[in-house]
């Protein structure tokens, strides 16, 4: 298993950069994983959807689709788009220290 | 008398209610099974529709021609599934109590959920072919076309059949070349995903099927709106693809009354232990089929599949013994790539596509992962088996849980 220093901390990644415990997360990890996606700033609108999808996923137990974002979140699917462009809900997993969202058949 | 109650009469509903009514004790037992509709679509044949292949009488029947002749079939829409109060509410009235639930209310296309996709063009030059009428009315357009741009589109995942696209793609560069005008026309498949299909190896595999019938593939592209007046469709990021005849695949959801009765997620899938079936919010509720938010394909083969796992388990829970966890994702499809052959996979959670033979290692007569007349010869015939064998909850000589014996790993 592959590992990275983030905020100062070695934590466990998979082969794709994506957290392998949620649990070893912080928030000043984000900015640094937001970078690797492209995103050099995140904004209040970028937290918005951060702490939505960590709050649903401590609830639910699986990171929501963009469809759930939109609906139980609030977040128009357009504005996701800009947020975190190309694939919304993978990027903004990634940089809230969840796993890679489960893919479909 | 005790009642067990199935919503839904397609094809999972059918075969549950044909594998259960010769065991269950008619004396304890009252089977109950609910349908809006008289009629029994075989589905997997309205990919042949707009091609002249098939028609409207090869894919219909009355659906009472299937069920078990102790069952009590009711035909009505219904309003309300009441989980807490172990009852469902129909649409005619009636009010049917339960002591055990079997879901099988299917997926359908919801177009409206894609801002203009059923506006100006809709079915003028923007068709679905995931319904009878969507079929029709493709089949009529292309009669008196004479060529131009076809955009296949996938709305977003996860979609009934998700070979079918693909299918659709090699079907019409053969019929186009049938006519005598696929010079005229250019294919282009454009989907959300990464690749051709959901699955790495397999996606690679086709993917050259793609290049080497000259039909385009637009990976990760998420629709986001259809302008009908220009010929437009838009991605959420503003990519725009032009087109003269758009094939869509909306967005699937399951049924409203799932939605209304608090039972789904977003997309009106009922959450469902991917094992057991038993849904995760009702002890005394299963689900079956294209209802399911499991993380399988939605197909009929892995309703047949999920069949028999679920027989045996509502026969454990009658009797108070555990569930048995047994369901695997386990998925069989055949692909028609056109001018007669065939592509099979195999494959389930775990275990992509992989090649070998089928179902009898080493000997087939069916090839994994590659393309024979047989394999299209075993889809032709399957209509047969679908009506006579599979509906009736007849045992087919495939093993429910996926089998590694003649695959080869790469």
């Amino acid at each position: 298993m592959a590992t990275k220093t983030l905020a100062g901390k070695t934590i466990e990644v998979n082969d794709e950069g994506f957290l392998v415990n949620p649990d070893d997360w912080t928030e000043e990890m984000a900015p640094e994983l937001a970078k690797e996606e492209g995103i050099d700033e995140l904004t209040d609108q970028h937290w918005k959807i951060i702490r939505f999808i960590r709050q649903d996923f401590k609830e639910k137990g699986q990171i929501p689709t963009i469809r759930r974002i939109k609906n139980a979140g609030g977040v128009p699917i357009k504005d996701l788009y800009q947020l975190f462009p190309e694939g919304p809900v993978k990027k903004a997993a990634k940089i809230a220290g969840l796993g890679k969202p489960q893919g479909c058949v | 008398m005790k009642r067990l109650l199935i919503l839904g009469g397609g094809t999972a509903g059918t075969m549950m209610a044909n594998k259960l009514a010769p065991v269950l004790e008619d004396s304890e037992w009252q089977i109950t099974l609910v349908d809006q509709e008289e009629t029994h679509y075989y589905q997997p044949g309205f990919l042949f529709i707009p091609f002249g292949i098939y028609n409207r009488n090869d894919v219909i029947k009355p659906k009472r021609d299937f069920f078990p002749p102790n069952t009590e079939a009711i035909i009505s829409p219904i309003e309300e599934i009441q989980a807490a109060e172990n009852r469902v509410k129909l649409t005619n009235g009636k009010v049917l109590k339960y002591d055990l639930l079997i879901i099988a209310t299917g997926s359908q296309i919801a177009p409206q959920e894609t801002e203009g996709l059923t506006g100006e063009g809709w079915h003028k030059n923007i068709f679905d072919f995931y319904t009878l009428k969507g079929a029709e009315s493709l089949r009529q357009f292309l009669k008196f076309w004479d060529g131009g741009k076809m955009v296949v589109n996938i709305v977003e995942m996860p979609i009934k059949c998700p070979v079918a696209p693909l299918e659709f793609v090699f079907l019409a560069d053969w019929y186009f070349t049938e006519q005598g005008i696929r010079d005229k026309v250019e294919i282009e498949l454009v989907t959300p995903l990464p690749g051709a299909f959901t699955k790495p190896i397999a996606a690679k595999f086709l993917g050259q099927f793609l290049e080497k019938k000259n039909i385009r593939l637009t990976t990760d592209f998420n629709a986001a709106r259809v302008d009908g007046v220009n010929n437009k469709l838009y991605s959420w990021d503003e990519k725009a693809i032009d087109y003269d005849l758009l094939v869509t695949i909306p967005t699937n959801m399951g049924a409203d009354v799932i939605g209304k009765s608090g039972l789904g997620d977003d997309l009106n899938f009922i959450p469902t232990d991917k094992h057991t079936l038993q849904s995760k919010a009702h002890e005394n509720i299963f689900v079956i089929g294209d209802a399911t938010d499991l993380p399988s394909s939605k197909a009929g083969s892995v309703a047949h599949f999920e069949a028999e796992i679920l027989f045996e388990n509502v026969l454990r829970y009658i009797e108070g013994r555990p569930l048995k966890s047994a369901f695997d994702g386990h998925a069989n499809c055949f692909i028609e790539s056109g001018f007669g052959k065939g592509i099979l996979i195999d494959f389930n959670y775990d275990v992509e596509p992989l090649p070998g033979k089928f179902p009898l290692p080493g000997v087939g007569p069916f090839s994994l992962l590659q393309e024979t007349r047989m394999n299209h010869w075993g889809k032709m015939t399957f209509r047969w088996v679908y009506w006579n064998l599979l509906l009736k909850g007849a045992e087919l000589p495939i093993e429910a849980q996926m089998s590694m014996a003649g695959k080869k790993r790469q």
